[in-house]
């Protein structure tokens, strides 16, 4: 049995921003465990007060480098919503072909660069270089697809330049698109691949039951807009997102937290497929099966698994995607854009779980309010309470400390938090 | 990764691999991000550095460098000491992006002044937060990397340079000469706004070749002259407010936007 442990790990490695996990434990009972936020706040909501439309998507794709494209279709969205702008089915479907490589460029990033170091027993990537020199090209392989298509549909893969209020600036080549076609075929086997990787990792056996928070499809796997639910039975509009949300300000983050049934609720991969299961392409429930993924699940470790799920739903659903816009002929690439007063919210499923734009205009399309809802501001309280009870349950089975410094690193890098993000 | 021995050479000269330091300040980590990012060149461009401290990437950390880099803006007291702590290291600091050099799209908040924004954000529950800063208000900056984010390739050509004790010298003419050479149709023609008239190249016009008009990231170009921009602004029929939201975005331009806001606390809390 443990005696004391004093685990202080300052400014957690391998995830985006700063955190803190402090752990004690005595006489192998757990005296405290603690998920600490220290970000600087960056104050996106306030320094957007007074300035026009034009200036949120542009500015807010800033609250996030690893999520930039959805922080600025988020906005975009809030703000066609409140100007009562419909996008073309044209935008639709880039902006969704878009969306689904930033999921997958990010989820790639997380499970090889940021996750797969510790079940392999190394750092960070780089010793990998050289002894698994395969599984990283494979890696950078498949980011680099999902990144190429970013730039080609968005300008640029991190704070696109084309995606603007009513579309696109402008549209990207047909023949580019079809390039990207063999690619994405190949890269479906670069998944499976990275399946068998992952089906040779140990993922830790833990569970904790709680409430999962996502879109609900209607008749596809949602990404961007449309209500939301839980799992606990909750379904809200997309406009009443704060009565899912409710967040609350503690001491010990300076980011806010969130609650909604419990006294904790998760977002994320796992979050949207507890909820959509049913909506998944076939070869990603076929991943699933593989790892006995099925809703609920209440294990925040096969966050990483419905990670690898998702990438592979996503370049399938791309597939299809490119074919239906090569199949048709291109259209005017935006809409013309008339602000007028009201609130406006935009939801969009990002890789990290359901984010929240909203904004008030005054007639002239001038900012009055704003008010940005972070996934992983939704996840902090979840990812302290599984952090209590990990650390709690390893201390009575006397695990060293070494195994549950690890086991605590790994919870948290689990849930892929982006820190600077959630405290913006 | 240690690895003093010259590993590699360039033009028939070794060359080392310095050890470098990563580190962020307020930032969205986007610039750091920009170097994972490029996969082509990714593992040729980390083959050139000695990394021993990049914490997005990386657990093992080291207090043992010659370069930093160092993304984001200076917004806490915590930051400040890190700051100084991390110049007292290293031989060359280089503010890395906007946000390091000018205080980017952080230091709009400045012109509302910090109690206001942080009861708007927080209503009543107190948060630590100050005037956001460029790197050089706090600390000797030695080197500039300019962007929101950073251009790669800027990048690793800075750090060969760099790693062959050469200067690192930044293009003075402005992003219209870039857009001009890759022959865009001018923004102003399609009726949209662009600050490439004033701003500093080397994105190589990265905003323009997307059809979408310079915010001025990069800062002021060596010459740049605001009011031949305004008449032109004028002459397309843009408001002095669109104007004023390009110039102020990332800090870039701040000597000028003083003109059109005062800061109540720039006296203060400024250097
Ligand atoms: S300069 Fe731009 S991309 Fe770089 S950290 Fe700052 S906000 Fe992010
Ligand atoms: S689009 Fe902008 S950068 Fe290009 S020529 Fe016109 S003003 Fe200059
Ligand atoms: S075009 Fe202007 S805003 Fe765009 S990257 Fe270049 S300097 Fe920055």
């Amino acid at each position: 049995m443990k005696i004391t442990t004093n685990i202080n790990i300052h400014h957690l490695a391998r995830v985006e921003g700063h955190g803190n996990i402090r752990i004690k434990i005595q006489d192998g009972r757990l005296q405290e465990a603690k998920w600490e936020i220290v970000e600087t706040p960056r104050f996106f909501e306030a320094l957007l007060v007074g300035k026009k439309w034009e200036n949120a998507p542009w500015i807010c794709g800033r609250i996030c480098g690893i999520c930039s494209i959805g922080h600025t279709l988020a906005s975009i969205r809030a703000i066609e919503n409140a100007f009562g702008i419909v996008p073309t089915n044209q935008t639709r479907k880039l902006r969704l072909l878009l969306k689904h490589m930033e999921t997958l460029q990010s989820h790639i990033l997380h499970l090889y660069f940021l996750s797969a170091p510790d079940f392999l027993g190394t750092g960070s990537v780089f010793p990998l270089m050289e002894s698994q020199p395969d599984v990283v090209r494979r890696a950078v392989r498949i980011k680099q697809l999902a990144n190429d298509i970013c730039d080609c549909i968005g300008g640029r893969r991190i704070h696109p330049t084309r995606t603007i209020v009513g579309g696109f600036t402008m549209l990207p080549e047909k023949k580019e698109l079809e390039a990207f076609r063999s690619r994405l075929k190949e890269i479906t086997g670069d998944l499976l691949i990275t399946a068998e990787l992952f089906q040779t990792f140990h993922i830790p056996d833990f569970t904790r039951e709680t409430e999962f928070v996502s879109l609900k499809g209607d008749s596809e796997y949602p990404f961007i807009g449309g209500d939301l639910i839980s799992t606990d039975g909750v379904t809200k509009k997309e406009q009443e997102y704060r009565q899912m949300t409710n967040e609350y300000c503690v001491d010990q983050s300076t980011s806010k937290w969130a609650r909604l049934s419990r006294k904790s609720f998760a977002v994320g991969a796992l979050a949207r497929l507890n909820n959509n299961f049913s909506f998944l392409h076939p070869a990603a429930r076929e991943i699933a099966d593989r790892f006995s993924l099925k809703p609920v699940n209440h294990n925040p470790f096969m966050n990483n698994i419905a990670q690898l799920v998702e990438s592979v739903h996503v370049v399938n659903e791309s597939l299809a995607l490119v074919d239906e816009i090569l199949d048709s002929a291109w259209e005017e690439p935006k809409q013309t854009v008339t602000p007028q007063s009201g609130v406006g919210v935009g939801a969009v499923e990002v890789p990290r779980g359901i984010l929240y734009h909203c904004y008030e205009f005054n007639d002239t399309g001038h900012i009055l309010k704003c008010d940005c809802v972070i996934p992983t501001s939704q996840n902090h309280a979840n990812i302290q309470f599984d952090l209590e009870e990990l650390a709690a349950h390893y201390a009575k089975t006397g695990k060293q400390d070494r195994e549950i410094e690890l086991l605590a690193q790994m919870l948290v890098r689990a849930y892929d938090p982006c820190i600077s993000c959630s405290v913006h | 990764m240690a690895d003093l021995k010259p590993v590699r050479t360039y033009l028939g000269m070794p060359l080392y691999r310095p050890k470098t330091a990563f580190f962020e300040l307020s930032s969205c980590e986007g610039c750091q991000l920009q170097l994972l990012n490029n996969e082509a060149s990714l593992l040729d461009f980390l083959s050139l550095l000695d990394i021993v401290n990049f914490r997005e990437a990386m657990t093992e950390k080291s207090d043992e460098f010659e370069i930093a880099f160092i993304e984001g803006s200076v917004t806490r007291s915590d930051e400040v000491e890190r700051l100084k702590e991390i110049r007292k290291t290293a031989n060359t600091l280089v503010a890395f992006g906007s946000c390091a050099c000018f205080g980017g799209v952080n230091q709009m908040k400045n012109r509302l002044g910090s109690e206001w924004v942080k009861k708007e954000v927080y209503g009543d529950h107190p948060v630590e937060s100050g005037f956001a800063r460029p790197l050089e208000d706090i600390v000797t900056v030695d080197l500039k990397i300019f962007g929101c984010p950073i251009k790669k390739k800027e990048v690793e050509k800075i750090i060969i340079n760099i790693a062959l004790g050469k200067a690192v010298v930044h293009p003075v003419y402005p992003v219209c000469m870039e857009c001009k050479a890759n022959e865009n149709i001018c923004l102003f023609d399609l009726g949209e706004p662009c600050l490439g008239p004033i701003t500093r190249g080397g994105c190589d016009s990265w905003c323009p070749n997307s059809r979408f008009g310079c915010w001025g990231c990069r800062g002021p170009a060596d010459d740049a002259n605001i009011d031949q921009l305004r008449e032109i602004m004028k002459k397309h029929g843009f408001s002095e407010e669109t104007l004023r939201d390009r110039l102020e975005c990332f800090g870039g331009f701040s000597k000028y936007t003083e003109a059109f806001r005062k800061n109540p606390e720039k006296k203060k809390e400024g250097k």
